[in-house]
């Protein structure tokens, strides 16, 4: 447990030493007035919290201290508990469901988001929970995205289902959900080509992937992963309504939470959306996918001990 | 989700009357909204500050053309020094050039070019854009180096990347290290009289020491004459410590924003720009290898704006028109002619464009408009129940127009399953659009060729709100 813990820690430490310096610079203890909130608030912005999250948690923390005395240790503990009470309700697992076999998850996001390596991550995660799996890799357009795919597949140990080169996706989603079906796996994990919200082609097409895998079975893909990079600013928001809209995300993932890049949006996300986050990236090994923990994750933006 | 900065600064100074000049309370309201408009393009706080800063000292003071309203002012102060920060000139009239690479080769050969960036930022994809424009525009022999040894397949997906555009690719040696690669592909380049050297890099983060130092290495092996951070328009406040990290420890010569074509709004670019003071060189618009572009500061500024984009209406425009036909409505034009068949060939072409909305977005000043606009008025189904209107007409009909009266006009709205009044509405839609037609003959120029006469269909869109320019009013119309 403390291990990743841990891990967590250096890897949010580092993005959150900057925001923890700022806080520290503003407040050795000094009073709150509505300077220090201005100030307060544009650290939150460099976490990319956005305006009206940053707003609101600069208020409501001026509510209870407004005019008195503070510390900048008490700053950020009130930042924290507030913000890990928005992100609370959406620190909820990926349940897979034993009944549906194959459990379908689809993953989808933007191009550079880091599906695929997630996927590897996954699968790994699942196969140790001793279910039986197959990788499908869906993206059939940018090069070398298969071999990539076929990598993860041998290092984790799971197969890959591949189909020719630029393939039709949805083709290939359903005969993959054909077969897992017909072996009785438990989950089937497909990987999407990364496409930009805003194009309606390629948006419906990753639709038709959905409609063609509900003709196996009408509850399939049982959950929609979209995956989130952690530098990601406020276009996340049009990205989760987009995606939302078309393939119905059941659930985000949130990528490279290991580097300067706070990921702070998604506290403004949990807000608007209410969207389970199931996991953050933390590194490019194997087993740096971890479960999302509300509390720790706010600590550890507002640089505190995450179990403090 | 974004107000047109417009429209907030409309508001905000709404209680001011046209005075002399504007004063520092003036200008600090307004700046309040377009603090919150530059935080949520993604512009790093710390450049917004100091944008907001330099703007507030150009605005006070500054005395209001009689013709613009306060908020159109200072629009139009924080869009030039935007543009300004970008690097380009806001008076510039010219167009963006399409044709150069933007790649400094003004050194011996081979040139070096290293590409370095984020994970997932583009790097190897738009390696081999650039790749592709080098050889193919500038006659340049290109040599492609993958020295991305982490990422599972990604030196088989530059290979497969080289082949598609022509380009060569340093063969493969598995198992060999960056720094090895990188010699081999020097040395490579030397010998087979290459001109250009590409080598794309590994993603890396630059708090990663190992692989910050490991790129530092490479550089020194290869000397690049121009080191390109590669960067996606999508980057939140993290934009201005990566650039300024890439910069300090490997020494950026420029920038290449990718995912343009998204709907970020980008203000990324500004950020890195300031906090390295590096050029913008290229911008990638879609995931096709010859999705390139220059810079272009005019457009970027107006996008980080909220306040459209002209280019991209043109260029979606000319893109989907069907050239042959838009020619031959033109030569009708010209001689004042215009009948409803030109009108249904009309419509068709703007429904080649796309969605309406979308469309509606990117014409400058109107974005905020659109909210306001009568859905139905947007529905793509009304072009299509005009185009059924005229469908249900016979030739003679849709050549002579003034043949239809009321037996007729009772034929036609069964014919497509709509009123009489429709048929009236569309019938005086072409009359308007028939006589801007013959007024535009009189005067002798075709200045618009497309969609010359208004778009049908918008006819009932609403006027600007007080406070927005107009179309034809909009103060910086000069692009």
């Amino acid at each position: 447990m403390s291990n990743w813990f841990s891990r967590l820690v250096t890897g949010l430490s580092k993005t959150s030493n900057k925001l923890v310096t700022g806080i520290t610079d503003i407040l050795t203890k000094r009073k709150l007035d509505d300077a220090v909130l201005t100030e307060l608030e544009d650290l939150l912005l460099t976490a990319d919290l956005g305006t009206e999250t940053a707003g609101k948690l600069t208020q409501s923390l001026a509510k209870t201290r407004f005019g008195k005395e503070v510390t900048d240790e008490e700053v950020r503990e009130a930042f924290a508990v507030d913000i890990a009470r928005v992100l609370e309700p959406v620190a909820r697992p990926l349940s897979i469901d034993p009944t549906a076999r194959p459990f379908v998850i689809l993953m989808v996001g933007v191009n550079g988001a880091g599906k695929t390596t997630t996927i590897g991550k996954l699968a790994k995660m699942i196969a140790a929970e001793g279910r039986s799996l197959s990788l499908v890799a869906g993206d059939t357009f940018r090069a070398a995205a298969v071999e990539q795919l076929r990598v993860w597949g041998a290092r984790v140990n799971v197969p890959v289902i591949a189909g020719a080169e630029n393939a039709d996706s949805a083709g290939l989603a359903f005969d993959a959900l054909m077969q897992a079906k017909k072996r009785g796996d438990d989950v089937l994990l497909i990987d999407t080509a990364g496409r930009l919200q805003n194009k309606d082609q390629l948006m419906l097409e990753l639709q038709k992937v959905g409609r063609v895998l509900k003709k196996v079975d009408p509850d399939a893909p049982h959950a929609v992963l979209l995956v989130l990079d952690a530098t990601v600013g406020q276009n996340a928001h049009a990205q989760v309504e987009a995606f939302k809209a078309m393939v119905g995300v059941t659930g985000l993932v949130m990528t490279k939470l290991d580097g300067t890049a706070k990921g702070g949006v998604v506290v403004a996300l949990a807000e608007k959306f209410g969207l389970p986050l199931h996991f953050i990236g933390v590194g490019e090994g194997v087993d740096d996918l971890r479960p999302f923990t509300a509390r720790s994750f706010a600590r550890s933006l507002m640089g505190l001990s995450p179990e403090g | 989700m974004f107000d047109a900065l417009t429209e907030k600064l409309g508001s905000a100074l709404s209680k001011l009357t046209r005075r002399g000049a504007l004063t520092e309370a003036d200008v600090t309201a307004a700046m309040r909204e377009v603090r919150v408009a530059l935080l949520e393009a993604d512009v790093a706080l710390p450049v917004v500050k100091d944008f907001i800063a330099k703007v507030t000292e150009k605005a006070v003071g500054e005395s209001v053309i009689k013709s613009v309203t306060p908020g159109q002012m200072v629009v139009k102060i924080v869009h030039d020094e935007l543009v300004t920060m970008l690097g380009g000139d806001p008076n510039s009239q010219e167009m963006p050039t399409l044709g150069g690479a933007g790649i400094d080769l003004a050194a011996p050969v081979p040139v070096g070019v290293l590409m370095v960036g984020l994970q997932g930022s583009g790097k190897t994809t738009t390696t081999a854009k650039i790749a592709k424009r080098l050889q193919e525009k500038e006659r340049k022999r290109v040599l492609l180096v993958s020295l991305d040894t982490y990422r599972p397949a990604a030196q088989e997906q530059l290979a497969i990347l080289g082949r598609q555009v022509n380009v060569v690719t340093l063969p493969i040696v598995a198992g060999e290290k960056p720094e090895a690669i990188a010699r081999r592909g020097l040395d490579e380049a030397r010998k087979g009289g290459f001109d250009v050297v590409i080598y794309d890099t590994a993603g890396r983060l630059t708090i990663d020491d190992a692989m910050m130092g490991e790129v530092e290495t490479v550089r020194d092996i290869v000397k690049p004459h121009e080191t390109l951070l590669v960067t996606d328009a999508m980057i939140g406040q993290d934009a201005v410590v990566t650039a300024k990290s890439f910069n300090e420890k490997i020494g950026i010569t420029g920038i290449v924003l990718t995912r343009v074509d998204g709907d970020a709004r980008g203000g990324a670019a500004l950020s890195m720009r300031a906090v390295t003071g590096r050029p913008i060189k290229l911008i990638g618009v879609g995931e096709k290898v010859d999705a390139l572009d220059t810079f272009d500061a005019n457009r970027i500024a107006g996008r980080i704006l909220g306040m459209g984009d002209i280019v991209s209406l043109v260029e979606k425009a000319a893109a989907n028109i069907d050239h042959e036909k838009a020619e031959k409505l033109a030569a009708r034009m010209q001689e004042g002619k215009f009948d409803l068949n030109d009108m249904l060939s009309q419509l068709q072409q703007i429904q080649r464009m796309g969605d309406m909305k979308g469309l509606l977005g990117l014409i400058p000043g109107i974005g905020a408009a659109v909210k306001q606009i009568d859905q139905s008025k947007l529905d793509p189904k009304a072009f299509k129940r005009q185009e059924a209107i005229i469908q249900s007409m016979t030739p003679k009909e849709r050549r002579v127009p003034d043949l239809i009266k009321a037996s007729r006009k009772q034929r036609i709205a069964l014919g497509s399953g709509v009123t009489v009044a429709d048929v009236n509405k569309l019938l005086k839609q072409h009359q308007q659009m028939e006589s801007v037609m013959k007024r535009m003959k009189k005067m002798g120029g075709l200045g618009a060729l497309l969609g010359g006469g208004g778009m049908p269909g918008m006819g009932g869109m609403p006027k600007m709100p007080g406070g927005m320019p107009g179309r034809g009013g909009f103060p910086f119309g000069k692009r």
